[in-house]
């Protein structure tokens, strides 16, 4: 569904990414897996338009996203939850869907959809976004993004700095998103998060893919853990 | 006149001033919130404002308010199609970089100044205004018989100046809806607070640039137009809104829009009635001075929030 091809990408003199390439189909969990600074976000970031890809190719369903303007790689279904959650901090949670809602013409049915997801936002619909605790601003970011119906959905570290049940909620949610046949890039530090829903991991070094391998290989075997990620 | 009345007739003179501030620096604010542009070329713009308007005046013709009228509703959007037009072909250019936008501006600012001074030339042209009755305000004081209203002589305003103030009132109250209650609003906002973020759920962020560009020299030209009827058109007439503007805006706080309308409304208020007790020079002394201490004590403005 989502084919990113050999990518080269750099910010202003430094470049950072040197031909990364990943894929992935609907209803499946990819995640990106690498040590800091390897560029998962990066990649993530030049997905969406925000880093101009000066070679390479991204396509969805075999069309092309980075030739198209930033702006309307979101309106073909791509789904962004930022590294930090960059809420629109001084709106209200209502309006913070109500942009998510935008983006595709989504209506009230989406937004009930999503508001069932996360009960919570629900009671907090006025609430400014920047004073909701942390865990409600994952949601919120979640929530903003599957407003938009995607048919990918790009998650960059979605449980930094949560507590334990939030983390699971989190996870319950991509789960299900899985299930309703979402294709899902996950980018994640924590091993056991990734081990318990991808289904295939990507190991990002220096800017480039280096391997791709089932998620239940790593389980037994933790040499390439080892090797990619120093633990 | 006593000082009741004559203090009265500075406030209102003072509100008249406030009036046109208000719209100007509400203009600068939202350049500078929304698209982090500090506007140099700003107090231009009210210029254009104030020359098409005369233009429009005279080309038209016939009775001043229908000439008035065309110029109130075009002028506006003509000055905002060139600053947009501005925004699209020079700071989209320079990627909207803090430091270059303000060259870059600085640069627009001696173009239109320059080039409306070869066109329209050197000379203060009036607007005639479209209606112009003379007020009589009532005073009161309490005499020998009692509560007693009366007519001071000299206590008066014109129908225009108080169509001034109504006329700010509406078009703020206005700016306020779209702002906060619309598509368009909300669109703003999200790109103010997060232009990244805006862009990945589908905001045309350099479109919204465009058009918030336009907005804010568009309501620097209304102001102009509104106030070209009590003050002429020539082609310095750009400097003073400029530097209040940005006296404004220091005061209430960069980007902060209700702090940009009660900084507005206490440096024209002070401006109108130190002019008219004292002189107009210790009017932009005082303000000048407070400029200075907000920037001390306070450098946030009043309403801003502090960068973290």
């Amino acid at each position: 569904m989502l084919e990113v091809n050999d990518i080269h990408a750099s910010y202003g003199q430094v470049k950072v990414l040197f031909g990364a390439s990943l894929s992935v189909q609907a209803g499946e969990i990819l995640c990106l897996m690498g040590r800091n600074g390897a560029g998962k976000s990066t990649i993530l970031k030049s997905i969406m338009g925000q880093l101009p890809v000066q070679q390479g190719s991204v396509t969805l369903d075999g069309e092309n996203l980075n030739t198209i303007a930033p702006h309307l790689v979101p309106r073909k279904g791509v789904g962004y939850i930022p590294q930090g959650r960059r809420l629109f901090s001084e709106l209200t949670v209502a309006q913070n869907i109500e942009v998510g809602l935008m983006t595709r013409n989504e209506g009230a049915e989406t937004r009930a959809w999503v508001l069932d997801l996360f009960p919570r936002l629900q009671e907090r619909l006025d609430q400014v976004a920047g004073t909701l605790s942390g865990g409600e601003q994952q949601m919120l970011a979640t929530a903003r993004a599957l407003c938009l119906r995607p048919k990918v959905l790009l998650l960059d570290e979605p449980t930094e700095g949560l507590q334990p049940s939030m983390i699971a909620l989190i996870r319950d949610v991509v789960v299900k998103m899985k299930s309703e046949g979402y294709a899902i890039v996950l980018v994640e530090q924590r091993i056991d998060a990734v081990l318990s829903i991808a289904d295939r991991v990507t190991f990002i070094e220096n800017g480039k893919d280096r391997e791709t391998v089932a998620a239940t290989e790593l389980q037994n075997d933790t040499a390439k853990l080892n090797k990619y990620l120093g633990v | 006149m006593d000082f009741g009345p004559h203090l009265m007739l500075a406030s209102l003179e003072g509100a008249v001033i406030s009036a046109i501030l208000v719209l100007t620096a509400m203009g600068l604010s939202i350049v500078f919130g929304v698209m982090r542009v500090v506007n140099v070329a700003h107090g231009e713009f009210f210029m254009l404002g104030a020359v098409f308007a005369w233009v429009v005046t005279t080309t038209l013709g016939g009775h001043p308010a229908i000439g008035f009228l065309a110029a109130l509703i075009t002028v506006p959007i003509l000055v905002g199609c060139i600053a947009a037009g501005a925004d699209r072909l020079i700071l989209k250019r320079v990627n909207y970089d803090p430091d270059r936008t303000i060259v870059a501006t600085i640069g627009i600012l001696y173009i239109i100044q320059q080039t409306t001074l070869m066109t329209y030339g050197p000379e203060a042209r009036p607007v005639e205004a479209p209606f112009n009755t003379r007020l009589s305000l009532p005073w009161f004081e309490f005499g020998e018989n009692g509560f007693e209203i009366f007519w001071p002589w000299g206590l008066s305003i014109t129908s225009y100046k108080l169509f001034v103030i109504v006329a700010a009132i509406v078009v703020l109250t206005t700016l306020w809806l779209v702002l906060t209650r619309t598509k368009i609003g909300l669109i703003m906002r999200a790109t103010q607070q997060d232009s990244d973020t805006a862009q990945a759920f589908g905001i045309p962020v350099g479109k919204v640039y465009s058009w918030v560009f336009g907005l804010g020299a568009g309501l620097a030209a209304l102001g102009a137009v509104l106030v070209v009827p009590i003050q002429q058109a020539h082609y310095l007439m750009g400097g003073d809104p400029l530097l209040l503007a940005f006296i404004v805006v220091i005061i209430g706080g960069l980007g902060s829009l209700p702090g940009t309308v009660i900084a507005a409304l206490l440096i024209g208020m002070s401006d109108g009635i130190i002019s008219v007790f004292f002189s107009p020079t210790l009017a932009k002394i005082i303000a000048t001075f407070l400029v200075a201490m907000v920037l001390v004590f306070r450098p946030q403005g009043l309403l801003g929030k502090s960068v973290a």
